[in-house]
This record gives C-alpha cells, structure tokens and sequence, in this order.
C-alpha cells in the first residue's frame, strides 16, 4: 500500500503536475504536524476556488477589467507556486501575459485550461491524500510540541 | 521545542492570505521560532504597541501559535510587501520610524522579484529580503542573526546593572547581509546596556566570517538617521 502512495506521488511529479516547492512542504510535516501538507492543499483549494469563482463572475460580466483580472490572477498564481501546483502555475502566467496585452479571447482560453488543470489537479491529490491517509496510520505517538 | 517562552525567537508574521500564513508559521515553527501571525499591517503595529514593554490581554487582534501568552518582545518581524491598505513596506517604514520598534529587524515577502523594489525595502532599512514561496534555506540566513538576539536578550536579563568597563559605547553591531548582493551594510543598534555585549557580538560575527563588514565601515547610504557618539571597538 505504501509503495503504491509513493508509486502515484511519483507520477505526479514526473507528469508535471507538482514540482519540488511540493517537497519543501513535506518536509515541513513532522510528527507534531503529520498532516501539514493535507491541510495546506486544502486551504489551497479553498482559496483557489474562491478566486476562480471571482474571476468567471468577472468574465460572465463580459466587462474586462484586466487590471482587476490580473490582481486576482497574481493571488492565485502565487498560492500555486506555494503549493508546487506546477502545470497550475504555468496557466495563470499565460493568463497574466494575456492580460497585460489586453487580449480577452486568450484570457477567456486560458483560463478554461486552468480550471481543467485545477480540477485535475484537485482529484489528484485528493486521491493521493486518500490512500496515504490509508497507507500509513502514524504509529509513534505526537509529542507535544 | 520545549523552550521557555522568554528565551525562544519571537517572530511576528504578517500577510493578508490564510494560505500563506499557515505556510509561514510552519516554516517558523520548524526554525524552532515563537510565531505571532496577523493578517494586516495595522494589526501587526497594534500588536507591536501592545507587547513592547506591555502586557497584552487581547486575544482578538491576533491568531498565534499555540504557545503560552506570557509577555515576550518580537524579536523579529516578517511580512508580505503586497497587503491592501498597509502594505508591507509601509509596515516597515511605520516600524523604523517609531522610536520604539525601529530596533527590530524586518524581512520582506514578496512573490515578485522585482529588483527595484527589492533596493527600496532594503534601503528602508529591510534585514533581508525573500521571494516568495519562502523555503526553510531562506530562515536559515537568519539563524545567525536570530542566535545573536537571543545572546543580547539573555545578557540584558541576566546583567542588572552596567559593569564598571567603560569604554563610552555601548554597541551591538548586526550584520545583515544583502541577498544577491555582493556588498555588505551593518545596522548599528544602539543599546542601554554594558559593552560585554559588544565582545559577543565580536565573538558571533567572527564565527560568522562577517568581520571585514566591520572593517569596512558603515555603508552610508541609506535614507534613515544616523545615531550618533557610536563607536564600534573592533
């Protein structure tokens, strides 16, 4: 079981969907904090959500506000380089250029793209969580911090 | 971990985003820091102006890590540059204009590496300066200086009154060192305690290799006043 965990975090790496930022994270995960990196992916996800929320308002609105598009698309760019949401990352970037350059047809594509990334990314990790949280029940008992 | 609150490195960690928040007490946690964290530039100065010196009883203005609230001084003050309405660098104006906080050091975050505004925050008095995402490597620098701090803070419990050396300064020199930078600028902060101080700030910077930053001098350009009658003895 554990060999399959590592297995599917493996190939999430190697198919670019996470990068090393991704690493830095686990090694902040400790015995005092074993679920770190779940509950930062969580957070992530939330907030990420919210601002693609924010942002399809603003396209539905037909109104292209770049700079305001842009802002919110600097938040979330930011988190998914803080969360080693790779693929993620690059799609807000593109969607950055896009805007800089006032170019709605491609911001509207992009951004279809990056909530498919987001999407896949989301059940990816989720599935991962899953089966680690399955995998290995932590045996050492959480000394307090 | 199972420091006493007075001796353990207090940092206070300011950034508008939950996510980053989490992530940057983590990293401060994992660097064996106290972590205080505020969401806004206006929360951290009003945590500032309670704690300097006060006891605070006022658990609404701030979320902390889960640690005892005894009263501790921030040795060390992390923050985002881009907030809404006070952003980060405006925080770190505010902090080396006040004559009470100008003594403790600040770090700015930012997910943009734009050199220009990585001079600003430095030239405005900034310890460092980090681009986002912020790893444990980038605490690391600190650790030196974080040592040193917590050296003073234990001296200036410790020793009552001055010592009868007097040599008319009482110094402690910190090194900062500037990211991607090959020059070097020493912030001097002036102290009211005795100059055995200075010798362990001698004995840390040589152990850091920063002692030709000494030799060399105070950078002077920089917008901040200068403090005068100081004397560093190398």
């Amino acid at each position: 079981m554990q060999r399959q965990v590592a297995l599917i975090k493996q190939s999430l790496f190697d198919q670019g969907y996470l990068d090393e930022q991704f690493m830095e994270l686990e090694e902040l995960q400790d015995d005092a904090n074993p679920n770190f990196v779940e509950e930062v992916s969580t957070l992530y996800f939330k907030d990420s959500a919210r601002l693609i929320n924010n942002i399809d308002q603003a396209l539905e609105r037909g109104s292209f506000d770049f700079n305001r598009l842009d802002s919110y698309m600097h938040q979330f760019k930011g988190s998914s380089t803080s969360i080693g949401a790779n693929k993620v990352k690059a799609e807000c970037t593109k969607f950055r250029e896009y805007c800089r350059a006032g170019n709605a047809e491609g911001c509207l594509r992009t951004f279809q793209q990056l909530k498919k990334e987001h999407s896949t990314l989301r059940k990816k990790l989720e599935h991962y969580f899953q089966l680690a949280r399955q995998a290995g029940p932590k045996e050492t008992a959480r000394r307090p911090k | 971990m199972g420091m006493a609150a007075e001796s353990q490195f207090h940092v206070l960690a300011v950034d508008d985003s939950l996510f980053d928040r989490k992530l940057i007490e983590r990293l401060l946690q994992k660097s064996s820091c106290q972590v205080t964290t505020v969401d806004s530039g206006s929360k951290a100065l009003e945590f500032l102006g309670l704690r300097q010196g006060i006891e605070s009883n006022d658990p609404n203005a701030l979320s902390t890590a889960p640690v005892n609230h005894q009263e501790v001084e921030v040795n060390l003050i992390i923050t985002d540059y881009c907030m809404p309405g006070m952003t980060g660098f405006d925080l770190l104006k505010k902090v080396k204009e006040s004559s009470a906080l100008k003594n403790i050091p600040v770090v700015i975050m930012s997910s943009e590496n734009v050199p220009a505004r990585i001079s600003r925050c430095l030239e405005e008095g900034a310890l460092e300066f980090f681009v986002k995402p912020v790893r444990l490597a980038d605490l690391n620098k600190l650790k030196p200086h974080m040592m040193k701090t917590k050296l003073r803070s234990q001296k200036m419990e410790e020793i009552e009154k001055p010592s009868k050396d007097e040599n008319g300064s009482v110094v402690a020199a910190v090194v900062s060192e500037i990211k991607d930078s090959t020059k070097t600028e020493i912030e001097i902060l002036p102290l009211q305690q005795d100059p055995l101080l200075v010798q362990q700030g001698e004995q840390m910077l040589s152990t850091n290799n920063k002692r030709k930053s000494m030799e060399e001098g105070i950078s002077t350009d920089r917008a901040r006043p200068r403090f005068d009658g100081i004397t560093t003895a190398v």
